[in-house]
């Protein structure tokens, strides 16, 4: 198994008219991933390289068969689109835009709650389950089918240690991409709890940054309810407070946030955090080993 | 994106939250000229983004015209370092105040709850200092209320917090009213934190926003003409260069000049460049699929901070292709020149081609390593050793 995109994931993307939006989709096509539909308003009827094009994520839905929506539409439209989905009938939605405004993602992820639609992103790289579908730009190159399941905030520090791991010779589960705004869909919490949940996943590698306390809140989630061993890799520690180091949620804002204090979170429950992504890789892969 | 407290304030103004009226200054002659216009005594008041500036001496009262005189030539030009070492920030502008008559001096807050994901109001009655201290020693002082997204937060909601934070009797209404419209800022201005500490009560009972913190999200800017403009402004020389070129940089003071792709990545190459004893001058992702052209531009920018002495490349490339950050460095070097050391890793996609462009172009002052801990150990050799 794996989570959250797989065989059964029929793909609908809005977006896929534009540059970016055809060439992670077809992309994503050429992988294997079963891409039902293109959605962009005023562009219904039209296909993209025999993709149909709709003018709605529900009409996707109902003539198509999507089960799964992502976002590729510019920042300032996005996240009507991501409420559109959300209310579609879809069971996921994937955002990938950066740079949408947080408190349209503050509404957004009440609604997307309340309908019991999973969200992830926004401003993320993807879902990648290796050898079965991937949704996003995630390069499945870097990655093996495997027992790790890897879920982060950063996309090329994911490929960098996913990359080390198919070295240390072994794969994931899946990777999941959550963000790195300071309101996501679904925080590490949420994904853990699948990794935990799914049978082909034993062992879980977490890359968190500075911003925010979702490390922290992982952390006393892993000690109470995760059996399976959980590897760290913190990105920032040389980080200044009070500045934003690319991604919007990646900020010191007083002393609350900080790369140590997530690490001791971490570490304080018995999580191994390691000092570098190549250090980190090689514990998971020793640990998996003493498995 | 943070605003100067009497830009705050005027945000404040424009939703009808009362603000003593002042000026803004850039020399001592304008600022004297404003406390004449205003009256005594006024308030002289560092304009940095930065808490913490009556304790660094940048706010002053000041009784009369030489008094005013005094306190600007001393506060415009001074460097002030934050709380938590943040800084140095140099004091360009001062905001020149009429005083305020102050009975009481209360703390209200509508900040971002990121893990709640809602908005949270906090007010209390302990105003005028660090409200961390405030929370840390006396907890119960502090009044913290999530609003709940799905309900208008009214005068009701919000006087029941300022009741509960234990606010006098005569200033709840006025205070209630104040509380409600710092949630609107948040709302219509998309700021995800507005903290006005202190808010005061004066002898006529009057409540005023003595300062104001204020800071709108970076992402919502295209819906805020006003905002936008105060975004252009930037001091730094090497991140006003960034932001005209669209690039993501952060200036640091070390002298490892640093270029990755990918916010994530890039963190991380700073954290090993320091590890393997080296100060990283600067962040800069190239961002994903970087092309030629960027390279040149970001080379320019970490070219341009003259305290750099050896500059690291970290690429892991995804959507982003090594070959085309090969062409970048070599096309950078023949427009822009560069004779400090250049420690190159590529990784992932077209890294083979990238690397036979890196080998073809053989330039003296390149240096390639495989891996990112190896490159940053010999980045940091480099640097030291230039420097």
């Amino acid at each position: 198994m794996s989570i959250i995109v797989d065989g059964s994931t029929k793909l609908a993307v809005s977006g896929l008219t534009g540059r970016e939006g055809s060439f992670h989709g077809l992309r994503n096509k050429a992988y294997g991933t079963d891409l039902v539909a293109g959605v962009t308003p005023g562009k219904g009827g039209q296909d993209v390289e025999g993709v149909p094009v709709f003018d709605t994520i529900k009409e996707a839905v109902t003539e198509a068969g999507a089960n799964t929506s992502m976002i590729f539409v510019p920042a300032r439209f996005a996240a009507p689109a991501i409420n559109e989905a959300i209310e579609s009938g879809v069971e996921t939605v994937i955002a990938i835009t950066e740079g949408i405004p947080v408190l349209d993602m503050l509404e957004t992820y009440w609604k997307a709650k309340e309908a019991g639609v999973r969200l992830i992103g926004p401003n993320c790289p993807g879902v990648l389950s290796p050898g079965k579908a991937n949704v996003g730009i995630i390069p499945a190159q870097f990655f093996d089918p495997g027992p790790i399941g890897v879920v982060s905030k950063s996309g090329t520090l994911t490929y960098q240690i996913g990359n080390e791991l198919k070295q240390a010779g072994t794969g994931n589960s899946s990777i999941v991409g959550i963000g790195g705004d300071p309101i996501v869909g679904s925080d590490f919490i949420d994904i853990l709890k699948l990794y935990e949940a799914d049978p082909d996943t034993e062992l879980i590698v977490m890359v968190g940054e500075i911003g925010g306390d979702a490390e922290e809140r992982a952390a006393e989630f892993i000690a109470a309810e995760v059996s399976k061993p959980v590897v760290a890799y913190i990105a920032g520690f040389t980080a200044p407070p009070g500045k934003q180091m690319g991604h919007a949620g990646a900020i010191i804002s007083g002393s609350s946030g900080t790369a140590q204090a997530k690490k001791d979170a971490l570490e304080a429950k018995g999580v191994r955090v390691g000092e570098s992504p190549t250090e980190t890789a090689a514990i998971a892969a020793e640990m998996l080993r003493s498995l | 994106m943070d605003l100067l407290e009497y830009q705050g304030k005027q945000l404040f103004a424009k939703h009808g939250i009362a603000v003593p009226s002042g000026e803004v200054a850039a020399t001592v002659d304008d600022a004297v000229a404003a406390a004449e216009k205003i009256g005594y005594p006024c308030a002289i008041k560092a304009q940095v983004l930065i808490g913490g500036r009556g304790k660094a001496g940048g706010i002053k009262i000041a009784q009369n015209a030489d008094e005013a005189r005094e306190h600007a030539d001393a506060i415009l030009g001074m460097d002030i370092v934050g709380p938590h070492g943040e800084g140095p920030f140099r004091v360009d502008q001062v905001w020149v105040e009429g005083g305020s008559d102050i009975a009481e001096e209360y703390y209200a807050s509508v900040i971002l709850d990121r893990g709640e994901k809602k908005l949270l109001a906090m007010v209390s009655a302990k105003g005028g200092m660090d409200i961390e201290t405030v929370a840390a020693e006396d907890p119960d002082a502090l009044v913290k209320r999530h609003i709940d997204p799905t309900q208008p937060f009214d005068t009701t909601a919000a006087r029941g917090i300022v009741a509960d934070a234990g606010l006098a009797e005569d200033a709840l209404d006025a205070a209630a009213e104040v509380l409600v419209k710092l949630e609107e800022v948040a709302r219509e201005e998309d700021a995800n934190l507005i903290e006005v500490n202190p808010l005061i009560v004066t002898a006529g009972r009057e409540v005023i926003a003595l300062d104001a913190k204020v800071t709108i999200d970076g992402n919502s800017l295209f819906r805020h003409q006003d905002l936008a403009e105060i975004a252009d402004t930037v001091d730094d020389p090497q991140e006003q260069m960034a932001k005209e070129k669209g690039l993501t940089y952060v200036k640091l003071d070390g002298n490892v000049g640093i270029l990755a792709n990918g916010a994530g990545l890039c963190m991380s190459t700073l954290d090993v460049v320091a590890q393997a004893g080296g100060k990283p001058a600067n962040f800069l992702d190239a961002g994903g699929g970087s092309k030629a052209e960027a390279i040149v531009n970001a080379l320019e920018v970490i070219k341009s901070d003259a305290k750099v002495s050896a500059i690291l490349f970290n690429i892991f490339g995804g959507i982003t292709r090594c070959d085309e950050i090969a062409n970048g460095i070599v096309t950078a070097s023949q427009q822009i020149g560069l004779e400090l050391p250049l420690v190159v890793r590529l990784d992932g996609t077209n890294s083979e081609e990238g690397l036979e462009i890196l080998a073809a172009a053989d330039l003296p002052n390149l240096h390639q390593e495989k891996t990112m801990l190896d490159a940053a150990r010999r980045v940091v050799e480099l640097a030291g050793s230039a420097a």
